[in-house]
């Protein structure tokens, strides 16, 4: 796929300040000697909120489930950031963003005690920026820019 | 250039390989300049607020002291919520908690209940002059096991008639009694003489007299007695015990408790079981030492709707309030009391107020108590313990915020390290560990209840500690912490606030007769 400077420059933009949001948001979490995802997964709502409160139940499973969001952020941001192994970042971005929305889906007639700082109707900044992931899927930088260059130099021959 | 591209590596790729780099390293200045000013922010708060940071561990020791042999002496509603929190739980709410949980897993009622600590104890006798209770409480006396309906059950507890026989006999070292109000006292020292501890709901006395009588008889025969003030237990409140004796608040000159309800059952309309009648209650035993009137199921089953059993709100729910505020800031009986109120929602023939607002006076202490209740509303107003430096919102979890006007915190709020809009210091029980700030969402859960608390890991309820501890008591020889001088204040002050209600005046303490004046 070819891209204009401007088209390339935009997209790499949006895949390193997604990029940097994720990297953040884990490392916030991992300094956080108190941060636990119990709180969030208790105020699931929606079609599948039962499933989200059930899984704070298991003490075990959310330690996992805590270490997991911690590092899958860390990983996912810091990929996205620089471009490495991109392809894999952005799925694992996908498939987390969509676990954030589905257990909150801001849909009419949920409430939640979860503070969100602006007013939502089915759509939300996180499945905004879940579609944003998926715009990056279709339309890669990292080969160009990014470390994936080194990696996959062959493809993109 | 062929050969170049045939490394795979030339210095156009090297460049737009690593072209974001630079953004990682904004990303690690911003990060390290954040951290810098939070840590700065942090420590600066950390020296005004130092305090311990450790949570309250669970003190569970091995049971391999002797056994301690209970009876229970009132097994209604709150009775037998007790003999729960002792490891009595009646079979069908085993059942029914069990079934709760497959339902939904996020109902741990059933968890909690097994792994609540087996407390050595057995329930030998059980009395209750009505036949509905007494039943419930002979299952839960025999489920041992914690069994559901259908499981093994040891022996049932012996039924006794009327109080007296029940302290007569010896195979019971302990009671509990949680009757209504009008024989908290008589029964206390009817106990005590017997040789009995004691555990007795909350408030201690129904009348003045008898609440010299009853502190007399518990300290002649050196029985271990605990008030059922529960929050004796709650870990909250032993932080804000430390916040004011380090002085974080500043001189405190006021405090604000308040109840709010408002249900029928909140304002004490209890269910009136189809069954019951004069056949199954005993009349005049529950009358005792009450004014005669005829039967009434209603008198029987929302006594606390009239002061010739109950103590209103002033001894139901006030003394909750100020036991909490006892425990935190020792206040000990006040000066002087005054009281108004009326009955403005349940114009049922109750006789106690359902509004009402008491102000209790320490001039030596330079602070005024303030309590208003209403049975009519919901709107939740907290605990606040109000300081010249700052105030303290204290409850299942706990916040204190820097007043604007501070004088101690004046350089500090200038300088931006102390925001008063936020919390200065908050604790939330239950959190992997205490620190001096939490972030918004974590305190906004915990505000709306959606975080447990636990001791040790596990979540506790707090009457099942409460009564852990009088029992250790007991087998120790030690006081607890709700002991017989704590229900002394919290009696005679509920007693001033009802006084004052019922003559119309302002009341005052006469500290060296310890008489209500």
């Amino acid at each position: 796929m070819r891209y204009s400077n401007t088209q390339l420059f935009w997209l790499v933009g949006l895949r390193v300040i997604i990029g940097w949001h994720f990297l953040y948001e884990g490392l916030v979490k991992l300094i956080n000697p108190n941060w636990s995802s119990v709180g969030f997964l208790l105020d699931s709502d929606g079609p599948l909120g039962d499933f989200f409160q059930s899984l704070a139940t298991y003490p075990d499973l959310l330690h996992w489930i805590d270490l997991l969001n911690i590092w899958g952020l860390i990983a996912i941001g810091a990929g996205l950031m620089l471009g490495f192994l991109s392809r894999m970042a952005l799925v694992a971005g996908i498939v987390l963003l969509s676990t954030y929305y589905l257990s909150h889906p801001p849909f009419i007639g949920l409430k939640y005690a979860m503070p969100t700082e602006g007013s939502y109707l089915l759509v939300n900044k996180i499945l905004i920026e879940t579609i944003a992931l998926v715009v990056l899927l279709l339309f890669p930088t990292s080969h160009r820019i990014g470390i994936d260059r080194f990696i996959f130099t062959e493809k993109e021959a | 250039m062929s050969e170049e591209k045939a490394k795979g590596l030339n210095r156009r790729d090297v460049i737009k390989g690593l072209a974001t780099l630079p953004v990682a390293g904004v990303f690690a200045y911003s990060w390290y300049q954040k951290q810098k000013i939070d840590r700065m922010l942090k420590n600066a708060i950390s020296d005004e607020v130092n305090l311990e940071t450790e949570q309250m561990a669970f003190s569970s020791k091995p049971n391999n002291s002797q056994q301690i042999r209970l009876g229970i002496i009132g097994a209604g509603g709150r009775g037998r919520s007790l003999l729960k929190a002792a490891g009595f739980a009646e079979p069908r709410f085993i059942d029914d908690w069990k079934w709760q949980a497959s339902q939904k897993k996020t109902d741990k009622r059933y968890e909690e209940y097994m792994q609540q600590e087996d407390l050595n104890l057995v329930l030998n006798g059980i009395c209750d002059i009505y036949e509905g209770n007494a039943e419930k409480a002979l299952k839960a006396g025999a489920n041992q096991y914690r069994n559901g309906v259908d499981g093994k059950m040891g022996a049932e507890p012996k039924r006794y008639r009327t109080y007296q026989e029940l302290l007569a006999a010896d195979d019971i070292d302990a009671v509990i009694i949680a009757t209504p109000d009008h024989w908290h006292g008589t029964i206390t020292i009817a106990a005590a003489k017997a040789g009995k501890h004691v555990y007795c709901e909350k408030p201690m006395t129904w009348t003045i007299p008898e609440t010299y009588e009853v502190r007399k008889v518990v300290k002649e025969n050196n029985i271990v007695f605990q008030l059922g003030h529960q929050n004796r237990q709650t870990e909250s409140h032993y932080k804000a015990k430390q916040a004011y004796e380090k002085g974080l608040l500043g001189k405190v000159n006021l405090i604000e408790v308040t109840t709010n309800r408002n249900s029928p059952g909140g304002a004490w309309q209890y269910h009136i079981p189809e069954d019951a009648g004069p056949q199954n209650i005993d009349w005049n035993q529950f009358i005792g030492p009450a004014p005669w009137h005829d039967f009434s199921l209603e008198r029987f089953f929302r006594w606390r709707c009239w002061w010739d059993y109950s103590t209103g709100l002033s001894g139901d729910l006030f003394t909750h309030e100020y036991d909490a505020m006892n425990q935190i800031l020792s206040l000990g009986i006040p000066e002087a009391a005054i009281a108004s109120g009326g009955v403005y929602f349940y114009k049922d023939g109750r006789t106690v107020p359902d509004v009402l607002q008491m102000t209790f006076e320490y001039p030596a202490r330079d602070l005024s108590l303030l309590y208003s209740a209403s049975l009519s509303s919901n709107k939740r107003r907290g605990k606040l313990i109000m300081g010249h430096d700052a105030y303290m919102e204290v409850g299942g979890n706990l916040k204190l915020y820097v007043d604007s006007g501070s004088t101690k915190y004046k350089d500090k709020i200038k300088e931006g390290i102390i925001d008063p809009k936020l919390p200065l210091y908050s604790f939330t029980p239950g959190m992997k560990q205490v620190d001096a700030i939490t972030s918004p969402t974590e305190q906004y859960f915990a505000g709306r209840g959606l975080l447990y608390t636990y001791r040790g890991g596990k979540r506790v309820d707090t009457s099942h500690l409460h009564i852990k501890e009088w029992v250790d008591c007991i087998r120790s020889g030690k006081q607890p912490s709700c002991d017989i001088d704590q229900g002394f204040e919290e009696a005679m002050t509920a007693h001033m606030g009802t006084v004052s209600y019922h003559e119309n005046r302002k009341v005052f303490w006469d500290a060296t007769k310890e008489e209500i004046v």
